[in-house]
Protein backbone atom coordinates (compact mmCIF):
# COMPACT_ATOMS: atom_id res chain seq x y z
CA UNK A 1 0.00 0.00 0.00
CA UNK A 2 1.02 3.59 -0.37
CA UNK A 3 3.16 4.93 2.43
CA UNK A 4 1.17 8.13 2.69
CA UNK A 5 -2.43 7.39 3.13
CA UNK A 6 -4.73 9.74 4.94
CA UNK A 7 -8.47 9.36 4.86
CA UNK A 8 -10.42 12.59 5.08
CA UNK A 9 -11.74 11.95 8.59
CA UNK A 10 -12.96 14.52 11.11
CA UNK A 11 -11.85 13.97 14.70
CA UNK A 12 -14.35 15.10 17.31
CA UNK A 13 -13.42 14.75 20.95
CA UNK A 14 -15.95 12.85 23.02
CA UNK A 15 -16.31 12.01 26.68
CA UNK A 16 -16.41 8.27 26.18
CA UNK A 17 -14.32 6.25 23.74
CA UNK A 18 -16.88 3.78 22.44
CA UNK A 19 -19.64 6.36 21.90
CA UNK A 20 -17.06 8.67 20.40
CA UNK A 21 -15.81 6.13 17.90
CA UNK A 22 -19.36 5.26 16.81
CA UNK A 23 -20.40 8.90 16.62
CA UNK A 24 -17.31 9.85 14.59
CA UNK A 25 -17.70 6.87 12.22
CA UNK A 26 -21.38 7.76 11.71
CA UNK A 27 -20.51 11.38 10.95
CA UNK A 28 -17.85 10.19 8.52
CA UNK A 29 -20.59 8.31 6.71
CA UNK A 30 -22.86 11.33 6.55
CA UNK A 31 -25.09 10.78 9.59
CA UNK A 32 -25.04 13.52 12.20
CA UNK A 33 -25.35 11.50 15.40
CA UNK A 34 -24.22 12.89 18.74
CA UNK A 35 -22.36 11.00 21.41
CA UNK A 36 -25.29 11.05 23.88
CA UNK A 37 -27.58 9.70 21.14
CA UNK A 38 -25.27 6.73 20.58
CA UNK A 39 -25.05 6.16 24.33
CA UNK A 40 -28.81 6.35 24.92
CA UNK A 41 -29.90 4.28 21.94
CA UNK A 42 -27.20 1.72 22.72
CA UNK A 43 -28.43 1.48 26.34
CA UNK A 44 -25.02 2.35 27.68
CA UNK A 45 -26.14 3.45 31.14
CA UNK A 46 -25.98 0.86 33.90
CA UNK A 47 -24.79 0.12 37.37
CA UNK A 48 -23.23 -3.19 38.15
CA UNK A 49 -21.35 -4.70 41.08
CA UNK A 50 -19.23 -7.83 40.65
CA UNK A 51 -17.71 -8.51 44.08
CA UNK A 52 -16.30 -11.88 42.99
CA UNK A 53 -14.30 -10.34 40.15
CA UNK A 54 -11.23 -8.33 41.16
CA UNK A 55 -9.45 -5.66 39.12
CA UNK A 56 -6.47 -3.83 40.63
CA UNK A 57 -7.10 -5.82 43.82
CA UNK A 58 -10.59 -4.39 44.31
CA UNK A 59 -14.06 -5.57 43.21
CA UNK A 60 -15.49 -4.47 39.89
CA UNK A 61 -17.99 -1.60 39.89
CA UNK A 62 -19.25 -0.35 36.59
CA UNK A 63 -21.52 2.50 35.56
CA UNK A 64 -21.91 1.32 31.95
CA UNK A 65 -22.72 -1.77 29.95
CA UNK A 66 -20.19 -4.28 28.62
CA UNK A 67 -17.61 -3.18 26.04
CA UNK A 68 -18.92 -3.51 22.50
CA UNK A 69 -22.51 -3.71 23.71
CA UNK A 70 -23.31 -0.05 22.96
CA UNK A 71 -22.32 -0.20 19.28
CA UNK A 72 -24.05 -3.57 18.81
CA UNK A 73 -27.35 -2.33 20.21
CA UNK A 74 -27.06 1.02 18.46
CA UNK A 75 -26.47 -0.65 15.07
CA UNK A 76 -29.29 -3.12 15.53
CA UNK A 77 -31.78 -0.48 16.64
CA UNK A 78 -31.01 2.03 13.88
CA UNK A 79 -30.76 -0.56 11.11
CA UNK A 80 -27.04 -0.34 10.44
CA UNK A 81 -25.00 -3.35 9.37
CA UNK A 82 -21.56 -3.68 10.79
CA UNK A 83 -18.61 -5.98 10.48
CA UNK A 84 -16.47 -7.21 13.36
CA UNK A 85 -13.25 -9.14 13.04
CA UNK A 86 -10.98 -10.69 15.65
CA UNK A 87 -7.61 -12.27 15.01
CA UNK A 88 -5.20 -14.72 16.56
CA UNK A 89 -2.45 -13.71 14.15
CA UNK A 90 -1.12 -10.13 14.51
CA UNK A 91 0.23 -10.15 10.93
CA UNK A 92 -3.19 -10.91 9.54
CA UNK A 93 -4.73 -8.26 11.81
CA UNK A 94 -2.31 -5.70 10.38
CA UNK A 95 -2.98 -6.82 6.81
CA UNK A 96 -6.76 -6.48 7.22
CA UNK A 97 -6.31 -3.03 8.75
CA UNK A 98 -4.09 -1.94 5.86
CA UNK A 99 -6.61 -3.26 3.33
CA UNK A 100 -9.38 -1.21 4.91
CA UNK A 101 -7.26 1.93 4.93
CA UNK A 102 -6.37 1.35 1.27
CA UNK A 103 -10.11 1.12 0.58
CA UNK A 104 -10.58 4.53 2.17
CA UNK A 105 -12.42 2.99 5.12
CA UNK A 106 -11.57 4.28 8.62
CA UNK A 107 -12.08 1.52 11.19
CA UNK A 108 -12.72 1.25 14.91
CA UNK A 109 -10.27 -0.75 17.01
CA UNK A 110 -10.55 -2.14 20.52
CA UNK A 111 -7.25 -1.74 22.37
CA UNK A 112 -5.60 -2.12 25.76
CA UNK A 113 -4.62 1.01 27.65
CA UNK A 114 -1.48 -0.24 29.42
CA UNK A 115 0.82 0.25 26.42
CA UNK A 116 -0.93 3.30 25.04
CA UNK A 117 2.07 5.59 25.22
CA UNK A 118 0.27 8.87 24.67
CA UNK A 119 -1.68 8.41 27.95
CA UNK A 120 -0.12 9.73 31.17
CA UNK A 121 1.67 6.92 33.07
CA UNK A 122 -0.75 7.12 35.98
CA UNK A 123 -3.66 6.29 33.70
CA UNK A 124 -2.06 3.27 32.10
CA UNK A 125 -3.70 0.25 33.70
CA UNK A 126 -4.44 -3.18 32.28
CA UNK A 127 -7.78 -2.07 30.94
CA UNK A 128 -8.63 -3.62 27.59
CA UNK A 129 -11.83 -1.96 26.50
CA UNK A 130 -10.55 1.28 25.05
CA UNK A 131 -11.58 2.27 21.51
CA UNK A 132 -10.03 4.36 18.76
CA UNK A 133 -10.31 5.00 15.02
CA UNK A 134 -7.44 4.45 12.61
CA UNK A 135 -7.79 6.75 9.61
CA UNK A 136 -4.49 6.51 7.77
CA UNK A 137 -0.84 5.63 7.67
CA UNK A 138 2.28 7.67 7.10
CA UNK A 139 5.42 5.59 6.74
CA UNK A 140 5.38 3.23 9.71
CA UNK A 141 3.00 5.39 11.74
CA UNK A 142 -0.72 4.78 11.93
CA UNK A 143 -2.88 7.88 12.21
CA UNK A 144 -5.10 7.60 15.26
CA UNK A 145 -8.26 9.42 16.27
CA UNK A 146 -8.68 8.63 19.95
CA UNK A 147 -12.03 10.14 21.01
CA UNK A 148 -10.92 11.04 24.53
CA UNK A 149 -7.99 13.11 23.17
CA UNK A 150 -8.39 16.71 22.09
CA UNK A 151 -6.32 16.13 18.95
CA UNK A 152 -5.40 13.26 16.65
CA UNK A 153 -2.24 11.30 17.34
CA UNK A 154 -0.25 8.41 15.86
CA UNK A 155 1.38 5.09 16.79
CA UNK A 156 4.07 3.00 15.11
CA UNK A 157 2.96 -0.37 13.75
CA UNK A 158 4.75 -2.09 16.63
CA UNK A 159 3.06 0.13 19.24
CA UNK A 160 -0.30 -0.45 17.63
CA UNK A 161 0.22 -4.21 17.55
CA UNK A 162 1.01 -4.18 21.26
CA UNK A 163 -2.24 -2.46 22.23
CA UNK A 164 -4.33 -4.51 19.79
CA UNK A 165 -2.98 -7.71 21.30
CA UNK A 166 -3.03 -6.74 24.97
CA UNK A 167 -3.85 -9.68 27.25
CA UNK A 168 -6.00 -10.18 30.34
CA UNK A 169 -9.73 -9.59 30.90
CA UNK A 170 -11.56 -8.50 27.72
CA UNK A 171 -8.41 -9.09 25.63
CA UNK A 172 -9.11 -7.27 22.35
CA UNK A 173 -7.57 -9.97 20.10
CA UNK A 174 -7.03 -7.40 17.37
CA UNK A 175 -10.74 -6.56 17.38
CA UNK A 176 -11.60 -4.31 14.42
CA UNK A 177 -15.08 -3.04 13.53
CA UNK A 178 -16.80 -0.72 11.09
CA UNK A 179 -20.25 -0.08 9.63
CA UNK A 180 -20.83 -1.64 6.21
CA UNK A 181 -24.37 -0.67 5.23
CA UNK A 182 -26.83 2.03 6.22
CA UNK A 183 -30.58 2.41 5.80
CA UNK A 184 -31.77 5.39 3.72
CA UNK A 185 -32.89 7.06 6.88
CA UNK A 186 -32.01 6.06 10.43
CA UNK A 187 -34.96 4.77 12.45
CA UNK A 188 -34.20 7.13 15.28
CA UNK A 189 -37.60 7.35 16.99
CA UNK A 190 -38.17 3.65 17.50
CA UNK A 191 -34.49 3.21 18.34
CA UNK A 192 -34.70 5.81 21.12
CA UNK A 193 -37.76 4.14 22.60
CA UNK A 194 -36.09 0.72 22.54
CA UNK A 195 -32.95 2.13 24.14
CA UNK A 196 -34.90 3.82 26.93
CA UNK A 197 -37.04 0.76 27.60
CA UNK A 198 -34.05 -1.50 27.99
CA UNK A 199 -32.12 0.86 30.28
CA UNK A 200 -35.21 1.30 32.47
CA UNK A 201 -35.70 -2.46 32.60
CA UNK A 202 -32.06 -3.23 33.41
CA UNK A 203 -31.80 -0.56 36.09
CA UNK A 204 -34.84 -1.91 37.92
CA UNK A 205 -34.15 -5.61 37.27
CA UNK A 206 -34.69 -7.98 40.20
CA UNK A 207 -31.07 -9.12 40.06
CA UNK A 208 -28.61 -8.33 42.86
CA UNK A 209 -25.64 -7.49 40.63
CA UNK A 210 -27.27 -4.90 38.34
CA UNK A 211 -29.15 -1.61 38.62
CA UNK A 212 -30.55 -0.15 41.81
CA UNK A 213 -30.38 -3.55 43.56
CA UNK A 214 -26.61 -3.57 43.02
CA UNK A 215 -26.32 -0.03 44.38
CA UNK A 216 -28.14 -1.12 47.54
CA UNK A 217 -25.83 -4.12 47.84
CA UNK A 218 -22.73 -1.93 47.55
CA UNK A 219 -24.14 0.40 50.22
CA UNK A 220 -24.67 -2.55 52.54
CA UNK A 221 -21.10 -3.73 51.97
CA UNK A 222 -19.59 -0.25 52.48
CA UNK A 223 -20.97 -0.31 56.02
CA UNK A 224 -19.16 -3.62 56.63
CA UNK A 225 -15.86 -2.88 54.92
CA UNK A 226 -13.99 -0.96 57.65
CA UNK A 227 -14.58 -3.73 60.23
CA UNK A 228 -14.27 -6.63 57.86
CA UNK A 229 -11.32 -5.46 55.75
CA UNK A 230 -9.63 -2.75 57.78
CA UNK A 231 -9.48 0.94 56.94
CA UNK A 232 -6.78 0.63 54.32
CA UNK A 233 -8.58 -1.88 52.14
CA UNK A 234 -11.96 -0.26 52.74
CA UNK A 235 -10.52 3.03 51.48
CA UNK A 236 -8.96 1.31 48.49
CA UNK A 237 -12.37 -0.15 47.56
CA UNK A 238 -14.10 3.20 48.06
CA UNK A 239 -11.46 4.83 45.86
CA UNK A 240 -12.13 2.22 43.19
CA UNK A 241 -15.85 3.15 43.17
CA UNK A 242 -15.05 6.82 42.67
CA UNK A 243 -12.47 6.06 40.00
CA UNK A 244 -14.93 3.96 38.03
CA UNK A 245 -17.59 6.63 38.45
CA UNK A 246 -15.42 9.52 37.37
CA UNK A 247 -12.75 7.95 35.15
CA UNK A 248 -12.03 9.53 31.78
CA UNK A 249 -14.96 8.85 29.53
CA UNK A 250 -17.84 9.03 31.95
CA UNK A 251 -18.58 12.67 31.16
CA UNK A 252 -18.95 13.08 34.94
CA UNK A 253 -21.29 11.54 37.52
CA UNK A 254 -20.97 7.98 36.27
CA UNK A 255 -22.39 8.72 32.78
CA UNK A 256 -25.52 10.27 34.32
CA UNK A 257 -24.87 13.65 32.64
CA UNK A 258 -24.40 12.07 29.21
CA UNK A 259 -27.70 10.30 29.77
CA UNK A 260 -29.31 13.61 30.74
CA UNK A 261 -28.06 15.09 27.47
CA UNK A 262 -29.52 12.11 25.62
CA UNK A 263 -32.95 12.56 27.24
CA UNK A 264 -32.90 16.24 26.28
CA UNK A 265 -32.16 15.42 22.65
CA UNK A 266 -34.69 12.56 22.70
CA UNK A 267 -37.34 14.92 24.05
CA UNK A 268 -36.95 17.13 20.98
CA UNK A 269 -36.95 14.26 18.48
CA UNK A 270 -39.94 12.50 20.04
CA UNK A 271 -41.67 15.83 20.88
CA UNK A 272 -42.11 14.52 24.41
CA UNK A 273 -42.02 17.20 27.13
CA UNK A 274 -41.89 14.70 29.96
CA UNK A 275 -38.45 13.57 28.77
CA UNK A 276 -37.22 17.15 29.17
CA UNK A 277 -38.36 17.12 32.79
CA UNK A 278 -36.74 13.73 33.32
CA UNK A 279 -33.52 15.09 31.83
CA UNK A 280 -33.49 17.73 34.59
CA UNK A 281 -34.02 15.06 37.23
CA UNK A 282 -31.20 12.97 35.72
CA UNK A 283 -28.89 16.00 35.95
CA UNK A 284 -29.81 16.41 39.59
CA UNK A 285 -29.15 12.69 40.19
CA UNK A 286 -25.75 13.15 38.51
CA UNK A 287 -25.05 16.00 40.94
CA UNK A 288 -25.89 13.68 43.84
CA UNK A 289 -23.38 11.14 42.49
CA UNK A 290 -20.76 13.90 42.41
CA UNK A 291 -21.58 14.77 46.03
CA UNK A 292 -21.17 11.11 46.91
CA UNK A 293 -17.70 11.16 45.28
CA UNK A 294 -16.71 14.29 47.21
CA UNK A 295 -17.74 12.75 50.53
CA UNK A 296 -16.10 9.41 49.73
CA UNK A 297 -12.88 11.24 48.85
CA UNK A 298 -12.93 12.94 52.26
CA UNK A 299 -12.77 9.48 53.81
CA UNK A 300 -9.93 8.09 51.72
CA UNK A 301 -7.98 11.35 51.53
CA UNK A 302 -6.18 10.52 54.72
CA UNK A 303 -5.21 6.97 54.00
CA UNK A 304 -4.38 5.67 57.43
CA UNK A 305 -6.60 7.73 59.70
CA UNK A 306 -9.62 6.22 61.37
CA UNK A 307 -12.71 7.26 59.49
CA UNK A 308 -16.30 7.21 60.51
CA UNK A 309 -17.90 8.47 57.33
CA UNK A 310 -18.64 5.06 55.83
CA UNK A 311 -22.21 4.97 57.12
CA UNK A 312 -22.82 8.42 55.67
CA UNK A 313 -21.69 7.56 52.16
CA UNK A 314 -23.58 4.26 52.37
CA UNK A 315 -26.72 6.20 53.21
CA UNK A 316 -26.07 8.53 50.27
CA UNK A 317 -25.78 5.55 47.97
CA UNK A 318 -29.05 4.12 49.30
CA UNK A 319 -30.75 7.45 48.67
CA UNK A 320 -29.37 7.40 45.12
CA UNK A 321 -30.71 3.90 44.61
CA UNK A 322 -34.17 5.00 45.76
CA UNK A 323 -34.10 8.03 43.46
CA UNK A 324 -32.96 6.04 40.45
CA UNK A 325 -35.53 3.34 41.12
CA UNK A 326 -38.37 5.81 40.97
CA UNK A 327 -36.71 7.63 38.06
CA UNK A 328 -36.45 4.59 35.82
CA UNK A 329 -39.96 3.40 36.66
CA UNK A 330 -41.28 6.79 35.51
CA UNK A 331 -38.98 6.86 32.48
CA UNK A 332 -40.20 3.45 31.36
CA UNK A 333 -43.80 4.69 31.23
CA UNK A 334 -42.90 8.00 29.58
CA UNK A 335 -42.22 6.56 26.10
CA UNK B 1 -23.69 20.11 36.88
CA UNK B 2 -23.66 23.63 35.50
CA UNK B 3 -21.12 24.53 32.88
CA UNK B 4 -19.33 27.01 35.14
CA UNK B 5 -19.03 24.30 37.80
CA UNK B 6 -17.02 21.94 35.59
CA UNK B 7 -13.93 21.47 37.78
CA UNK B 8 -10.56 22.78 36.67
CA UNK B 9 -8.41 21.24 39.39
CA UNK B 10 -4.78 20.35 38.94
CA UNK B 11 -4.15 16.75 37.88
CA UNK B 12 -1.52 14.70 36.10
CA UNK B 13 -3.58 14.85 32.91
CA UNK B 14 -1.69 18.05 32.19
CA UNK B 15 1.57 16.09 31.86
CA UNK B 16 0.18 14.55 28.66
CA UNK B 17 -1.67 17.65 27.57
CA UNK B 18 -5.04 16.05 28.03
CA UNK B 19 -8.25 17.70 29.09
CA UNK B 20 -11.26 15.49 29.42
CA UNK B 21 -14.70 16.22 28.11
CA UNK B 22 -17.57 16.66 30.54
CA UNK B 23 -21.29 17.12 29.97
CA UNK B 24 -22.94 20.03 31.75
CA UNK B 25 -25.88 22.40 31.33
CA UNK B 26 -25.56 26.02 30.21
CA UNK B 27 -27.43 29.05 31.60
CA UNK B 28 -30.53 28.11 29.57
CA UNK B 29 -30.57 24.57 30.97
CA UNK B 30 -29.37 23.15 27.69
CA UNK B 31 -26.78 20.38 27.66
CA UNK B 32 -23.37 21.21 26.28
CA UNK B 33 -19.81 19.95 26.68
CA UNK B 34 -16.89 21.50 28.46
CA UNK B 35 -13.26 20.49 28.98
CA UNK B 36 -11.90 19.77 32.44
CA UNK B 37 -8.28 19.72 33.61
CA UNK B 38 -9.13 17.42 36.51
CA UNK B 39 -11.11 16.98 39.70
CA UNK B 40 -9.60 16.52 43.16
CA UNK B 41 -11.81 13.68 44.49
CA UNK B 42 -10.79 11.62 41.48
CA UNK B 43 -7.13 12.65 41.58
CA UNK B 44 -6.84 11.60 45.22
CA UNK B 45 -8.38 8.20 44.43
CA UNK B 46 -5.94 7.73 41.57
CA UNK B 47 -2.95 8.87 43.63
CA UNK B 48 -3.91 6.43 46.37
CA UNK B 49 -4.14 3.60 43.85
CA UNK B 50 -0.69 4.49 42.52
CA UNK B 51 0.74 4.61 46.04
CA UNK B 52 -0.76 1.19 46.69
CA UNK B 53 1.03 -0.17 43.63
CA UNK B 54 4.31 1.45 44.69
CA UNK B 55 4.00 -0.22 48.07
CA UNK B 56 3.40 -3.57 46.42
CA UNK B 57 6.49 -3.07 44.24
CA UNK B 58 8.65 -2.13 47.24
CA UNK B 59 7.41 -5.14 49.19
CA UNK B 60 8.08 -7.51 46.28
CA UNK B 61 11.58 -6.06 45.94
CA UNK B 62 12.25 -6.68 49.60
CA UNK B 63 10.95 -10.23 49.31
CA UNK B 64 13.25 -10.91 46.38
CA UNK B 65 16.19 -9.57 48.43
CA UNK B 66 15.22 -11.94 51.26
CA UNK B 67 14.91 -14.85 48.83
CA UNK B 68 11.20 -15.18 49.63
CA UNK B 69 10.03 -14.77 46.06
CA UNK B 70 11.46 -14.72 42.55
CA UNK B 71 12.11 -11.67 40.36
CA UNK B 72 9.03 -12.65 38.36
CA UNK B 73 6.72 -11.41 41.11
CA UNK B 74 8.65 -8.17 41.36
CA UNK B 75 8.38 -7.47 37.63
CA UNK B 76 4.72 -8.45 37.69
CA UNK B 77 4.07 -5.76 40.30
CA UNK B 78 6.27 -3.28 38.44
CA UNK B 79 4.06 -3.70 35.39
CA UNK B 80 0.88 -3.18 37.45
CA UNK B 81 -0.15 -6.76 36.73
CA UNK B 82 -1.80 -9.38 38.87
CA UNK B 83 -1.52 -13.15 38.53
CA UNK B 84 -4.42 -13.34 36.07
CA UNK B 85 -2.99 -10.71 33.74
CA UNK B 86 0.55 -12.10 33.85
CA UNK B 87 -0.62 -15.69 33.26
CA UNK B 88 -2.58 -14.48 30.26
CA UNK B 89 0.45 -12.65 28.82
CA UNK B 90 2.85 -15.61 29.17
CA UNK B 91 0.18 -18.11 28.15
CA UNK B 92 0.57 -20.33 31.22
CA UNK B 93 -1.84 -21.52 33.89
CA UNK B 94 -2.01 -19.29 36.96
CA UNK B 95 -0.82 -22.06 39.29
CA UNK B 96 2.29 -22.51 37.16
CA UNK B 97 3.13 -18.81 37.26
CA UNK B 98 2.59 -18.84 41.00
CA UNK B 99 4.98 -21.78 41.28
CA UNK B 100 7.59 -19.76 39.38
CA UNK B 101 7.51 -17.24 42.24
CA UNK B 102 9.34 -19.82 44.37
CA UNK B 103 13.06 -19.00 44.19
CA UNK B 104 13.99 -22.71 44.11
CA UNK B 105 11.69 -23.33 41.13
CA UNK B 106 12.69 -20.09 39.43
CA UNK B 107 16.38 -21.01 39.58
CA UNK B 108 15.69 -24.17 37.60
CA UNK B 109 13.53 -22.60 34.87
CA UNK B 110 14.56 -23.24 31.29
CA UNK B 111 15.72 -20.36 29.13
CA UNK B 112 12.65 -20.93 26.99
CA UNK B 113 10.31 -20.23 29.90
CA UNK B 114 12.44 -17.36 31.16
CA UNK B 115 12.35 -15.83 27.69
CA UNK B 116 8.54 -15.73 27.81
CA UNK B 117 8.65 -13.68 30.99
CA UNK B 118 11.51 -11.51 29.75
CA UNK B 119 9.55 -10.69 26.58
CA UNK B 120 6.47 -9.67 28.55
CA UNK B 121 8.54 -7.48 30.88
CA UNK B 122 10.54 -6.08 27.98
CA UNK B 123 13.91 -7.03 29.56
CA UNK B 124 16.65 -9.59 28.87
CA UNK B 125 16.82 -13.05 30.46
CA UNK B 126 19.98 -11.90 32.16
CA UNK B 127 18.26 -8.88 33.72
CA UNK B 128 15.47 -11.12 34.95
CA UNK B 129 17.84 -13.70 36.42
CA UNK B 130 20.21 -11.28 38.09
CA UNK B 131 17.64 -8.99 39.72
CA UNK B 132 18.24 -9.53 43.43
CA UNK B 133 16.14 -6.79 44.95
CA UNK B 134 19.20 -4.90 46.07
CA UNK B 135 20.64 -7.67 48.26
CA UNK B 136 24.40 -7.77 48.34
Amino acid sequence: MAEHLKIDFTHNQAAHCENGVVSNLMRHNGFEISEPMVFGIGSGLLFSYLPFLKVNYAPVFTYRSMPGFIFNKFAKRTGIKMKREKFTNPELAKKRLDQNLANNNPVGLQVGVYNLIYFPDEYRFHFNAHNMVVYGKEGDRYLISDPVMEDVTSLTSKELEKVRFAKGAFAPKGHMYYPTAFPEELELKSAIVKGIKQTSRDMTAPVPIVGVKAMKWVAKNIRKWPKKLGTKKANHYLGQIVRMQEEIGTGGGGFRYIYGAFLQEASEILKNDQLMELSKEMTSIGDAWRDFAVDASRIYKNRNAESSGYDDVAAQLEALAAREESFFKTLKKSV
Amino acid sequence: MKKEEVPQDKSNLASANIREMMYAVDENGKYTTSLSTGWDPKTIALDNAIKEIEERIALAKERVANNQTSPIEYYMELHKMDLTVLASYVGLWKWRVKRHFKPSVFNKLSDKTLQKYADVFDISINQLKTFNGGAS
